[in-house]
């Protein structure tokens, strides 16, 4: 996975043995296998029951730490949505939020949004997950699906620039109106950011005194 | 009439504006009496005092009717997720404390359950551990819920419920002194189990304040419930059905006033929940007022595991309070000493004076931390506002690489349109009190 730098600038964390800079990196993100265990694979079974083009909309079913994920092409997960919720024997009635992962060298697919799903009806829960490029990264609302995805599509897009095609209102959430840059980004950098503020610009806390 | 020069009115491209700051109304009257307007759309806030917190409302009014409510937030936004990619996955506790920062156990706990599932660990904390976190839960349950019922109250007009409330939640907040040092923003529940054992007596002190809390709750019962203004002011008001709630992602207390007794501490028990005995209060309003009944009667059930979790406790005296793994578990306990809470003069003693290993162990862990396999987790909790889920990806390294919080405060606040639109202005008031928002965590 990519590197990051410290804040205000320092370089190095002191570590002389390397063990700090290791990074072990998943082993693979392949498919899981059958049977997932649990009502997992009821789950899957009656979404394939439900929505035919199961294996053509699907890129990949995780189990991992005991959690389901539904890896959904982009063009495809507003029907999946819908069949989730409406599907007597899934029934998801909530989706409890919309996250965004920025992973800059999966190159094609770095943007991921995940969407955790809660079924009232049957106490279960899944996980959605959509990926999208950089270069366009535009997907389907699901706010027609599930109306409090509203203001969560609205935050993914202000600190992810991820666009959700359809949405009522995309604007800016957190951020001001007229913010430049996606602050969730792994190539936004934590401070040294000036602040403006009615005209005047407060400079960044790096470049506030120089120690030199 | 007269020109106000501290707030005139102004041309803009969306139409005239006028700036009100109180005791104008008059000339303001007479001045909006010459335009030709009929829609009158009213910023409500980012300071309006009963919008608890820094919200913005924006609201559009045909006479004193609503016919939209728009939400303005953003205004407490401090980047939290995006600060803890760059610390250790043990440093995330002390910034996620500060999101909801009327409910820090909920937060941490969520943070640490999630955490703890991404390590595969789950299983392995001690079972003290997470007695005392359910205790530490339900105390904040208790003084989140006293601050939403005396603000509540408070903005509605009703200024004796406040004086007791706080008075109740001084009370929680001692004991929240006493067993982590600190009253707010603890960073007490640490990955692996808490940052260290309850002090000698707190047990005791806990009990004695449960007795004094149950009997010293029915004042606020007495003033409120049955109060013809109070009814008035909240029955029928503010209404979500079930519906609503679920296209809207709506738990907690509002979803509970449905009349669905939906509680993860039942539903999804964590942290050992399904072997204590307590009750999902539920009624069937609808409305403020049931919301209100819901967290007055919670009250009651986390007096009642709390009691519990001290009987467990007299059970578990001397057991540990952090995970056996040495390359997770935390290497010092903490000891209040002259100049306050610190490392434990014992531990100082036995890395600087006796163990090299463990002088080193003990740098690692705290300056690099320890490293979380790659994957994503998501674990979530009941707070008092509702699911509290806490999103986790890990690349493997020894910081997180995205933490998302599911805040239950900033997936609530979008009912209030739902809620208000076509209602009284003053209607709106007791709604937001009843979504009980706490910016920190809407704005994160």
């Amino acid at each position: 996975m990519s590197s990051k730098s410290g804040m205000f600038g320092a370089q190095g964390s002191g570590d002389t043995s390397g063990f700090g800079g290791l990074v072990r990196t998943a082993a693979s993100t392949g498919s899981s296998e059958r049977p997932y265990g649990g009502y997992f694979d009821d789950v899957a079974d009656d979404l394939e029951r439900a929505y035919p083009e199961f294996s053509d909309a699907i890129e990949q079913v995780v189990v991992d730490r005991g959690e389901l994920t539904l890896h959904i092409k982009r063009d495809r997960l507003v029907e999946v949505a819908f069949k989730l919720r409406d599907t007597p024997s899934l029934r998801f009635e909530m989706c409890l939020g919309v996250s965004g992962v920025h992973y800059p060298e999966r190159i094609g697919r770095e943007l991921h949004i995940v969407y955790p799903l809660l079924s009232l009806t049957h106490n279960r829960r899944i996980r959605l997950e959509v990926s999208v490029p950089e270069s366009d990264p535009h997907l389907p609302s699901l706010v027609e699906v599930w109306g409090g995805t509203n203001w969560h599509e609205r935050e993914t897009w202000d600190m992810f620039g991820i666009i959700f095609d359809g949405h009522p209102g995309l604007t800016r959430i957190l951020m001001p109106d007229d913010w430049p840059g996606h602050p969730q980004r792994k190539d936004y950098p934590l401070g040294g950011i000036p602040i403006e503020y009615k005209g005047a610009t407060v400079p960044a806390p790096s470049e506030r005194r120089s120690y030199s | 009439m007269t020109q106000d020069i501290y707030a005139p009115s102004q041309e803009t491209t969306e139409g005239r504006v006028y700036s009100v700051t109180g005791g104008d109304w008059d000339s303001l009257i007479t001045e909006i009496g010459q335009t030709k307007e009929e829609r009158v759309v009213v910023n409500m806030g980012p300071q309006h005092p009963s919008t608890h917190g820094v919200l913005r409302l924006v609201l559009e009014l045909e006479g004193e009717t609503i016919t939209e409510v728009r939400a303005g937030i953003g205004y407490l936004h401090t980047g939290i997720e995006k600060n803890t990619e760059y610390r250790t996955w043990t440093q995330g506790v002390t910034f996620v404390t500060r999101m909801d920062y009327l409910a820090p156990i909920f937060n941490e706990t969520a943070y640490c359950l999630s955490l703890e599932k991404l390590l595969g660990i789950t299983n392995d904390i001690p079972e003290r551990a997470s007695v005392i976190r359910v205790l530490m839960m339900e105390l904040n349950r208790i003084s989140s819920h006293m601050v939403a019922l005396g603000t509540g109250a408070l903005e509605l007009g009703a200024l004796s419920p406040m004086i007791f409330a706080f008075r109740e939640r001084e009370k929680v907040l001692d004991l929240f002194e006493m067993i982590s040092g600190l009253r707010m923003n603890m960073a007490y529940v640490r990955p692996g189990g808490v940052a260290q054992d309850l002090p000698a007596g707190a047990v005791k002190k806990i009990r004695e304040t449960v007795t004094e809390l149950r009997h010293n709750f029915k004042d606020n019962e007495k003033l409120l419930i049955g109060n013809t203004i109070w009814m008035k002011r909240t029955q029928g008001i503010g209404y979500l059905d079930l519906a609503g709630c679920t296209t809207l992602g709506i738990t907690g207390p509002v979803l509970r006033s449905t009349g669905l007794p939906w509680d993860l501490r039942k539903t999804q028990p964590y942290c050992g929940y399904e072997n204590y005995e307590f009750d999902v209060v539920t009624t069937d309003t609808c409305d403020v007022y049931g919301r209100f009944l819901i967290r007055m009667q919670e009250l009651e059930q986390s007096l009642r595991i709390i009691e519990q979790a001290c009987d467990k406790l007299d059970n578990l005296v001397g057991q540990p309070v952090m995970v056996a793994d040495k390359k997770i578990a935390w290497p010092s306990q903490l000891s209040v000493g002259s100049d306050g809470i610190g490392n434990s003069l014992e531990h100082i003693r036995e890395i600087m004076g006796t163990s090299m290993e463990a002088l080193i162990h003990h740098f690692k862990l705290v300056t690099e931390g320890f490293h979380v396999p790659a994957g994503q987790a998501y674990a979530s909790v009941e707070s008092p506002r509702g699911e509290t889920g806490v999103h986790l990806v890990s690349d493997g390294g020894t910081k997180p690489y995205r933490v998302h919080f599911r805040e239950p405060s900033f997936n609530n606040l979008q009912s209030i349109s739902a809620m208000c639109e076509g209602s009284m202005i003053a209607d709106v008031v007791a709604a937001v009190a009843s979504i009980d928002p706490v910016m920190g965590g809407v704005d994160r």
